[in-house]
This record gives C-alpha cells, structure tokens and sequence, in this order.
C-alpha cells in the first residue's frame, strides 16, 4: 500500500475560500483536546486563547505591535519570493538596518532635531538593503546559492550586534553591562495611543497598500511575478533576471531594516545583544500563509500575532506551560498548509508492486 | 447563530470574570527568561515560587510566564501581570531591566523586583546573591582535585557577575596551587546544552580535568560524566545527572527572599532596596560536597564557614591580568568594584571579550 499525492486538474474554488476557516476550525478542536489532555478547562482556554485578546484595547494594541514588523517583513519577502529569489535572511537584515538606523542616537546623542528620526530610518532601510545585497550579487556573479548566503549572513549581523553592544557601543554609564545607551525623545519613534503602539503601525500599512497596487496593476508587478513563474518568457519579455533579482533583494532587505529601525527605536529605545524574538523568521511563514499577497499578508500577520498573544495569556492566566502554546501555534501553519496541499493535490492510495519497491531500493 | 455565539462568549467572559474573583490577598508573578525545566536558573526561580505557594496557602496565588525573550516581548509579559492584578512582578534576567522600569512607572501602585540588575525606583526594587562566594569554594576544590592543574570554565556573557565569577574560581585555585590554569570558553548563551556540552568536550580535550560552569542546562556535567573527568553543578544541585562527576553545585536559594518580600507586601512594609547576599544569610547555598576525599571537604567546609563567618574572596593581594594592583594585602574590594568588574585577575588564560 502507497499513497501517492496526485496534481488536481481543477481546483475548486469553493474549497480555496473554505479551507483557511477548515483550519482554524480543526485546531481549535485541537487545542481543545490538548487543554483537555493536560487538565485544563477547553472552554476557557479557548476563550483565553483566541477571543479575549481581542476584547479589551490593550491586548489589541500589543497584537499591532507584534505584528507590525512581521507584515513588514514578510511583505518584503514575498517580492522575493515571487520572483523565486530565496530570501532566508530577513532576520540577518533586520538587525544590520537596526545597527545602521541606530548609530545617530548613540554614536551622535547631541544631534537630536527633526531631522533624527527620518534620517535614521533612511539609514536602517538603505542597512538593510545594503546587507541583502550581498546573497544577491553574490547569486547574479557567482550563482551562489541564496539560500545558504542568506541565512549565513543571519548570523554575521546577529554577532556583529553584539559585538557592537559589548563593546564600543557599550553605554558609558551602564556598569559595562551589555547595551546601548537609551536614546533621546528625538530618536524615538512617536506613540500612537495610549499603549506601546507607534508610528510603525501606519507606516507597515500603508507599504501593503502601496504593494498590493504595485504587484497588482503596474509593470513591475507583473515583470515580478513573470519572472518567478516563467523566468524564459520574462527574458523573452526582456526583463533581466539579475536586475531584478538585486531589485527584490534590496526592496525585502529595506524592509526589515526599516522595520529592525522602527522596532528599536520606537519599542526597545536601545540596542541590546538582541532585538528580534526571531521576526526574520516568523515573516517568511507569515509570507506563505498570506499567500505572498499583501493583504493576505496583513491578515496573516495579525493571525500569527494573535497566537503569540493569546499563548502568553493562557500561560499567565491558567497556568498552561509556553511548550503548549506554541504546539497550538505550530499546529495553526501546518493545518493551513494540510488544507492547501490538499486543494492541490489528491491523495491516492495505490498498491505498491513488491518488485518496484526492490527497484527503488537498490537505487539508494 | 450570531446570538448565540454571543451568549457563549459572554458566558465563557464570566467564567472567566468568575475564576479572577475568588482571588487570594496577593498575586505574586514571576517572569523567567529560560524554560522552568533548565534544572538551572529559571528552575531554580520556580522553586522559589513554589516555595511561595507553599509558604502562604490561600493567600497568596502565583503566577508566571516562562522563555521569555529579552527584548521586544519582555515588556508586553511584564506589562500583562501589571494589568493582571499581580500586586508583586518578580523579574528574573537581566535583561529585564528596562522593560521593568518602564512597566513600572505606569504602574506605580504594583511593587517589582528584579534580578541582577542596578537600576531602581520607588516601586522597584534589586535583588542578586553572591554567587562569587560559590566559586571562591569550587575553585580551591578545583585545583585541589585537578591531575593536570587545568580547569575548563564554560561562561556565558562578559557581564561583571560572570567575570567576577570566573576570578573568584582562580583566586580560590591560586590559593591551593599558585600555577593553577583557567581555559574560559565563552558560549555567548545561558541555556543551549548542545553548545555547552561542545564547550565541554573541547575544553576537556584541551586537558582540563575539572570543568565549572556559568549557564544553565546539565549539559556539561553529563559531558564530564561520561567522559570520566568532574565538574560543579551551577544554580541547582544537578546530582541526579551527573552522580559520579558532581563535587558539589553552587544552588541558587530564591525562596527565603520570595518569602520575605512577599510578607512585606501583605503587611505593607515592603519598600524597594538593592539586595545582595551569600551564604550567611542562605541565598547561596552549596549542594553535598561529593566524589571527594575527606581532607578536601574539610577544606571546603571550612573556606564556607569563613565566608559565612564574613570573610570575602575579593580581599587583596589581588594583581590584574595586566599586571596592575586590584588590591594591595588585606584590602577588600568594596561592593562597587565586584558588581562592575570587567578585568581578569591574573593567571587566567583568556583575553576577556571588549
């Protein structure tokens, strides 16, 4: 007996809208039986989980926050993505725009006017895009694997960061413990309400609103997603792989840096050894959950942070450990994409013939 | 359809409403920066907490939020037992402070502690142990255990408590056997035993018979037990994993602090102060000495008892790896100088991290 995933040759419409709520749907089930399992009250986990947070202002609040820059990125990423540019290092760019949007308030504390803000997220966008071009010239010179360069260079500005922090941009005043001094009222990004919300918020909206218009009804758009489905017809269309493959590198790394850039200066209001619970990476599921699409991406955003929120609280509230939490979560990502392999694809159950497995078998 | 998911939810909110309502006097809540399964520092927090619970029963309901992130999450945890009524907010990295004091001032009514770290307010206050004192002790048992007079020292951050830690050790080893060596491996991390247990392997491989530690998971010492060498268990007395490798294990005691601040809160004389004590008020507490000869023991009992009886290891002569004076004969490194120390004393074979 083998089961086999056959391509569907019809996919039904119906079933594309359907199958996201069909995933909720079979995790709440899920969870349910996961907070029955570890002796906790299903009802109120699950009211705990997915509804409360979104009923009072400031666990809303927190939920913009934490998705915010995940938008951001992710939005990014999805240029990347559908001009198949594997961009695997967001987190790397993230935290390179952050140390470049942040060397005015500590290198430059006196230089503290209107023109800090701006200039620092100029700086953490144009870090960021700097960072990711290097996997992608290194792809259009060498034909290296972008991957592989990508995340390596995660790993480069995380130890870059910290190298920073311990050292010579330590605070003077800090009892050479590990961070940056703490920046002035002109290098922090303005609040929004009366929570930890700030400018970033509008900011990541209004780049998904101006992505969705520019994937959907410009050229560039269309040259984008051409070149990730047919790479032969975009060159015969005369776009150039190389060009836009430095193009969309340079759009997703600006994004993180600017979103690094926002983060710490309007959240953290230093540099520390680290600034991202792993936002980099959260994106690209965020990416692919939102379908690469900017307003699939904002919903998805706002799913994902609703799960990080919604865990913290059943963890504080009933007592339910953190590893419970994130298996809902991960169990959220892989219904979803269950319930869109199986749009796709059909599942077939076929004997196996005995001589063809032997075959298979010798060729390993 | 829509009616009647609004009555469920409205139901489920009193519920909810109904389980807050029966509340105890005070809420106690902590936030952990590892896993409370570290069998290291957070475990140790925990014990602290539980030691709460069982302290005070009814009155007092704990709380906690565990693997927090510092960083970007840590104040939105901090914040959240703000509003959730704790009436206390342990918080337990260093990497706390900010988001704790930022919490704080919006939320003056509500006391926070935080742990290792230098900044306070009216309503937060600083707590720490001399975990130095612990080390002075493991170090002399070191140099007198050691064949091949090489220790491996597994450390996490270049921060003034690890730094102080690692010199404590030498001058406790320097006190046994002068020419005694120290190989600092720095793994950049406070729990990742695969990491730690690597530092372990190659610091064994470099010739160090002894290994001590400053993070958190038993990593080490069950690298140490298979391979045959010894070690010291770090923040709990991690004996079950390593029975034929512990000498003994430098246990963090939270509990009788917890307690104690706890009981000002309830009665209303809680007030924010800097805490910092060791063995003689039973923050610091060293696990069975194990695996040793009698003599060896006797040592360290006694080096304890000393400490107990006031004595402190940073007392002079003390030269800095550079060659300069920390402290001349009999003179005691105040406070300040321990709490902020970045420089290694000398002997150590590692270039501190700048």
């Amino acid at each position: 007996m083998r089961i086999e995933l056959v391509k569907r040759k019809e996919q039904s419409r119906a079933m594309l809208l359907l199958s996201p709520l069909i995933a909720v749907g079979l995790t709440l089930i899920t969870a349910a039986l996961l907070f029955i399992v570890t002796g906790k009250d299903p009802a109120l986990g699950l009211y705990k989980f997915f509804i409360e947070p979104l009923t009072d202002t400031w666990s809303l609040q927190e939920i913009v926050v934490k998705a915010t820059p995940l938008i951001l990125i992710a939005c990014g990423l999805s240029v990347c993505f559908l001009s198949n540019n594997w961009n695997i290092g967001a987190e790397g760019q993230f935290v390179f725009g952050a140390i470049c949007g942040c060397f005015l308030p500590i290198l430059f504390p006196e230089f503290a006017n209107g023109a800090t803000l701006p200039l620092m997220l100029l700086f953490g966008a144009l870090g960021g895009a700097a960072w990711a071009f290097i996997p992608a010239i290194l792809k259009t010179r060498f034909n290296t694997n972008e991957i592989l360069t990508s995340l390596m260079l995660v790993y480069v500005a995380g130890l870059l960061l910290d190298y920073l922090v311990r050292g010579p941009w330590r605070d003077p005043g800090g009892f050479n413990f590990p961070e940056s001094r703490i920046f002035s009222d002109a290098a922090t990004l303005p609040a929004i309400g009366d929570g930890r919300m700030s400018l970033s918020a509008p900011i990541a909206l209004i780049v998904v609103v101006v992505l969705a218009i520019v994937l959907a009804r410009t050229m560039k758009g269309f040259e984008i997603r051409v070149m990730g489905e047919s790479p032969r017809a975009g060159s015969f269309a005369g776009f150039s792989a190389k060009k836009l493959t430095l193009f969309a590198f340079a759009f997703a790394g600006a994004m993180a840096g600017l979103a690094g850039t926002m983060e710490v200066s309007g959240s953290l209001n230093q540099l520390l050894p680290s600034i991202s619970p792993g936002y980099g990476f959260t994106a690209i599921i965020v990416a692919f959950l939102g379908r690469l699409n900017p307003v699939g991406i904002l919903v998805a955003g706002f799913i994902l942070a609703l799960s990080y929120i919604g865990g913290e609280a059943v963890q504080a509230s009933m007592g339910v450990s953190d590893k419970i939490a994130s298996v809902i979560q991960g169990l959220l990502l892989f219904y979803v994409l269950a319930c869109d392999t199986l749009i796709l694809y059909q599942v077939r159950l076929s004997r196996a013939r005995p001589a063809a497995i032997a075959g298979e078998a010798e060729h390993v | 359809m829509k009616n009647v998911l609004k009555s469920a939810v409205a139901g489920l909110a009193l519920m909810a409403g109904a389980s807050a309502a029966n509340a105890a006097d005070l809420k106690a809540c902590f936030v952990y920066v590892g896993p409370v399964g570290d069998f290291g520092w957070s475990y140790q927090h925990d014990q602290g907490r539980l030691s709460v619970e069982e302290h005070f029963g009814d009155r007092v309901e704990t709380a906690y939020l565990e693997s927090v992130k510092e960083g970007p999450d840590a104040e939105r945890a901090i914040e959240r037992f703000a509003r959730d009524g704790c009436g206390i907010i342990f918080t337990t990295s260093f990497g706390f402070m900010n988001p704790t004091i930022k919490v704080a001032a919006k939320y003056p009514d509500v006391k926070f502690e935080h742990a290792t770290g230098y900044k306070t307010a009216e309503n937060v206050a600083t707590y720490n142990s001399k975990f130095h004192q612990g080390r002075y002790i493991i170090g002399q048992i070191a140099a007198k255990q050691s064949k091949t007079g090489v220790a491996g020292y597994i450390a996490s951050f270049p921060i003034p408590e690890v730094v102080s830690g690692i010199n404590a050790f030498m001058l406790g080893a320097q006190s046994v056997n002068p020419d005694f060596q120290v190989k600092v491996v720095w793994v950049n991390t406070w729990f990742d035993p695969g990491k730690e247990a690597d530092a372990a392997k190659a610091l064994i491989d470099q010739g160090a018979d002894v290994i001590s530690q400053h993070t958190d998971s038993t990593a080490p010492l069950q690298v140490a037990q298979e391979r045959g060498v010894h070690g010291f268990g770090q923040a709990s007395d991690m004996i079950a994993f390593a029975p034929d490798a512990q000498y003994t294990s430098i246990i963090d005691e939270w509990g009788p602090y917890y307690i104690h601040r706890v009981e000002e809160v309830l009665n209303g004389t809680w007030k924010s102060h800097s805490s910092w004590e060791g063995l003689a008020e039973g923050h610091v507490v060293m696990a069975p000495y194990t695996n040793l000869p009698e003599d060896v023991v006797a040592m360290a009992k006694a080096t304890e008892q000393k400490i107990i009886d006031g004595w402190e290891p940073f007392t002079g002569p003390i030269t800095k790896q550079d060659g300069t004076v920390a402290a001349e004969d009999g003179v005691r490194l105040d406070d300040g100088a321990i709490l902020g120390m970045n420089w290694y004393v000398k002997g150590i074979d590692d270039k501190l991290p700048q």
